[in-house]
């Protein structure tokens, strides 16, 4: 008996690892990129037959075919990531990002749709921006009220609240369309106040939400590491108990996060409304409020950090669409596959950066060519 | 850390402006070594309306001599400004006209038209060309009415079979179709349907279900599923998976389907299908453009221009008689003798058991849907003749909507 656990010892022992160095956990993950960039290589070439190199250098020509979109694209994911990290820091882990700006979006159209030509442009902007704010604080509220006093799961709440979001825009889109299921933009071509709620453009029409995603960026990072609020969230986020001894308000750090997470969630979807789609239905915000955790998370939720995660994940988007196009695939699936074995293994490897991995006595045995413990007992046996 | 962000923002707008300079001095006639086409995709090849768009395509590429490499495709292209951004990416990659072929990105294409106004931009199944005043945006359709006239016509024989074999009774003459939502283009689709198998079938009822989605298999399987269980004897579909195919093998019901064929889904079940061919239309709207003519703001393909087509009838399932019908009626479209929205003939289009004399149809956009345009005249409702985009919408006797989906 005692031969067969001997016989059984792990080859490695795991251990978690809290004081990994910054610069080891980054080369770490830019590691596993390569790792990734690798299959991902392998996989081009078998599926496309084409040299991998000539895949890489489409999907980097591809994301620069016009910076402007590259810049929105990168500034409306920030957005998002924006939103979703004053909760994650707090360990408040907020899946609703998406339904959050959907329902804020969704206000800021009605307001467009109803009240264009009956108040003037610039009221109309205003109400826009403040009733899309509301909605969204008000759906960001609801789950982090019943987690403040109820302790309800906050990652189901959300979530949920997404699907309740869909279902009312796809509810809305039918009855405000002639009954194709689409509204169309709202006050454009055919209508009588056209043009009513866009906002101006400066320069051209995606200047605004990148200087207004740079200025949020600003924001949260001067409010998470310079403000008191900042630090009684972090704190919230390292030890509930910790926070109540040293009389910190835990409900309220809750609740007034998740007020900050729709406010920035409301802004984003009066930029929907006003500045990028100029309509709402299920599919405007994509998956980006998912997308967006990754993003936080890549970038330990630090927003200057997030700059680079979500300019890398957005390349890596319309680099891999690219090369569909270019090599007229005809097909969706090559460009999400790529972008999910770059996610699995930079995911992945947050496992190498929170555990040390230390062989066990057993392998370095084998490895130095000793007789192992167990075979020296056969032996004695 | 900004001012490293300044400068890349200054360095995009430069490169901006750049492109913007460069995309303004074109003639308007190109060379045909040099012309690109843009295709923009609401789904990819999984998705038999996408496919349909994306190999014809391919073959007026070939048919007019030009390489794949002329092609810029995007695939997956949501109805948000994604089309618009990908409209522009097409136009950044030096394409003269750029196809988009679904409803609902017709506005973003408009967005992009405005502002590219040297480039060509037309769009399938819209309805804002005629009224949008834009000299560089453009729909198209076809009378895909006169088709699925024609693949009732089989269902109708199909039935008449089963009558005469005392399989089912006259009465119970019952056909299923599932659509997508109750929209003109979908009902249209249906009522010609209906009628063509009316007009060799005259007993037969239709039962209607809706799923409220172009494209949802599991939605369009079960609503397949229920019209069977309801009593339905004969299905077709508008949407565009293949869930009504597979439920009807499945129960052994006779499909006529749409998009094209689907014999290999229902090798025991498939009649024939009708379907739109856009390989006339792009060969014309890529012609136009090389030639450096106006598009027409409205198009409407016929089965004279080769648009409007039938796939090879499944001999296993269908009626004997099948073909020479079918081509008596195709003869009957040719000769402009037969018309499928025929108001005088009796017990054929009735509403609450009145002829239709007089119809307006919500044919000009506006916010509003207003229906602004008197369609029935000369004997009969003029389908796609006042735009591309099917306008009819009335609700006849013999159908029965058990749902709607807006």
């Amino acid at each position: 008996m005692k031969t067969e656990k001997v016989k059984n010892d792990p080859l490695f022992h795991v251990s978690k690892n809290d004081n990994l160095p910054r610069w080891k956990a980054m080369l770490i993950r830019a590691g596993a990129v390569l790792v990734a960039l690798v299959i991902c290589g392998i996989m081009s070439v078998i599926l496309i037959k084409e040299n991998p190199f000539k895949i890489y250098g489409t999907m980097i020509t591809g994301a620069f075919i016009d910076i402007w979109t590259l810049l929105k694209d990168i500034a409306v994911l920030l957005m998002f990531g924006l939103a979703v990290i004053p909760a994650f820091k707090m360990k408040f882990w907020n899946m609703g990002a998406n339904g959050q700006v959907l329902i804020g979006c969704l206000c800021a159209i009605a307001c467009m749709k109803f009240l264009a030509g009956k108040v003037p442009n610039v009221v109309l902007i205003i109400l826009m921006v403040v009733t899309s704010i509301a909605a969204s604080v008000i759906w960001a509220v609801i789950p982090a009220i019943f987690k403040a006093f109820f302790g309800t799961n906050e990652t189901l709440f959300t979530l949920m609240m997404n699907y309740i979001a869909i279902g009312i825009v796809a509810y809305f889109s039918f009855s405000w369309s002639d009954g194709s299921g689409t509204i169309g933009l709202v006050n454009y071509i055919g209508s009588k106040n056209y043009m009513a709620g866009w906002f101006p453009n400066i320069g051209n029409k995606y200047v605004m939400i990148i200087l207004i995603a740079l200025l949020v960026d600003a924001f949260m990072f001067v409010y998470m590491k310079y403000t008191k609020h900042g630090f009684e969230t972090a704190l919230v986020g390292e030890s509930v108990n910790t926070a109540k001894y040293v009389g910190i308000n835990v409900k309220k750090v809750i609740i007034r996060t998740l007020i900050l997470s729709g406010v920035i969630c409301g802004i984003m979807g009066a930029m929907f409304a006003g500045s990028l789609e100029h309509t709402v239905n299920t599919s405007i915000c994509g998956s980006k409020g998912f997308t967006a955790i990754l993003v936080a998370w890549l970038a330990n939720f630090d927003p200057l950090m997030m700059l680079f995660t979500t300019f890398f994940v957005v390349f890596l988007q319309t680099g891999a669409e690219n090369v569909s196009t270019v090599f007229q695939l005809k097909s969706t699936d090559y460009s999400n596959i790529v972008v999910g074995i770059i996610f699995f293994c930079i995911i992945g490897c947050e496992f190498f950066i929170r555990y040390k991995i230390m062989p066990s006595q057993r392998l370095k045995d084998i490895l130095s060519g000793k007789k192992t413990r167990s075979a020296e007992k056969k032996e004695e046996a | 850390m900004k001012k490293i962000l300044s400068i890349i923002l200054a360095v995009a707008m430069l490169a901006a402006v750049a492109l913007i300079v460069a995309s303004c001095g074109k003639t308007s006639t190109v060379d045909k070594k040099s012309i690109k086409i843009g295709l923009i995709t609401l789904h990819d090849e999984s998705s038999t309306y996408d496919k349909n768009f994306i190999d014809a395509m391919y073959r007026a590429l070939e048919d007019l001599g030009l390489s794949k490499d002329q092609l810029v495709l995007y695939t997956g292209v949501d109805e948000s400004s994604a089309c618009y951004d990908k409209a522009k990416a097409c136009v950044n990659q030096g394409c003269n006209v750029v196809f988009a072929d679904s409803f609902g990105h017709e506005d973003f294409m408009i967005q992009a038209a405005q502002e590219f106004p040297n480039v060509v931009f037309a769009h399938a199944t819209g309805t804002k060309a005629h009224t949008a005043n834009l000299s560089n945006f453009s729909n198209a359709f076809a009378a895909i009415y006169e088709g699925r006239y024609l693949a009732g016509i089989a269902a109708g024989l199909k039935l008449n079979e089963m009558i005469e074999s005392g399989k089912i009774t006259a009465e119970q003459a019952v056909m299923g179709y599932v659509g997508a939502y109750t929209y003109a283009e979908v009902m249209s689709g249906y009522t010609s349907f209906y009628l063509g198998a009316k007009s060799v079938c005259p007993s037969v009822t239709m039962k209607v279900k809706f799923t409220g989605s172009w494209y949802d298999t599991d939605k369009e399987y079960t609503a397949a599923k229920s019209l069977i269980s309801d009593g339905c004897v004969l299905l077709s579909q508008h949407a565009d998976s293949y869930g009504a195919p597979n439920a009807c093998e499945e129960a052994g019901v006779p499909n006529v389907s749409y998009n094209g064929s689907t014999e290999a889904q229902g090798p025991n079940t498939y009649i024939v299908a009708s379907k739109i061919d856009w390989a006339p239309y792009y060969e014309h709207m890529i012609n136009c453009v090389l030639e450096g003519k106006q598009l027409e703001k409205d198009w409407t393909g016929t089965i004279a221009t080769g648009s409007v087509k039938l796939e090879a009838v499944n001999t296993k399932v269908a009626a004997k008689g099948t073909q020479e019908a079918i081509d008596n009626a195709l003869a009957g479209f040719k000769a402009g003798t037969l018309h499928v929205f025929d108001t005088n003939k009796d017990n054929f289009i009735t509403v609450g058991g009145e002829k239709l004399t007089s119809y307006k149809a919500d044919v000009d956009f506006d916010t509003e849907y207003q229906k602004d345009t008197e369609v029935v005249s000369g004997g009969y409702f003029h389908e796609s003749e006042y735009r591309s985009a099917p306008y009819f919408d009335v609700e006849i006797d013999g159908i029965t909507l058990l749902d709607r989906a807006y």
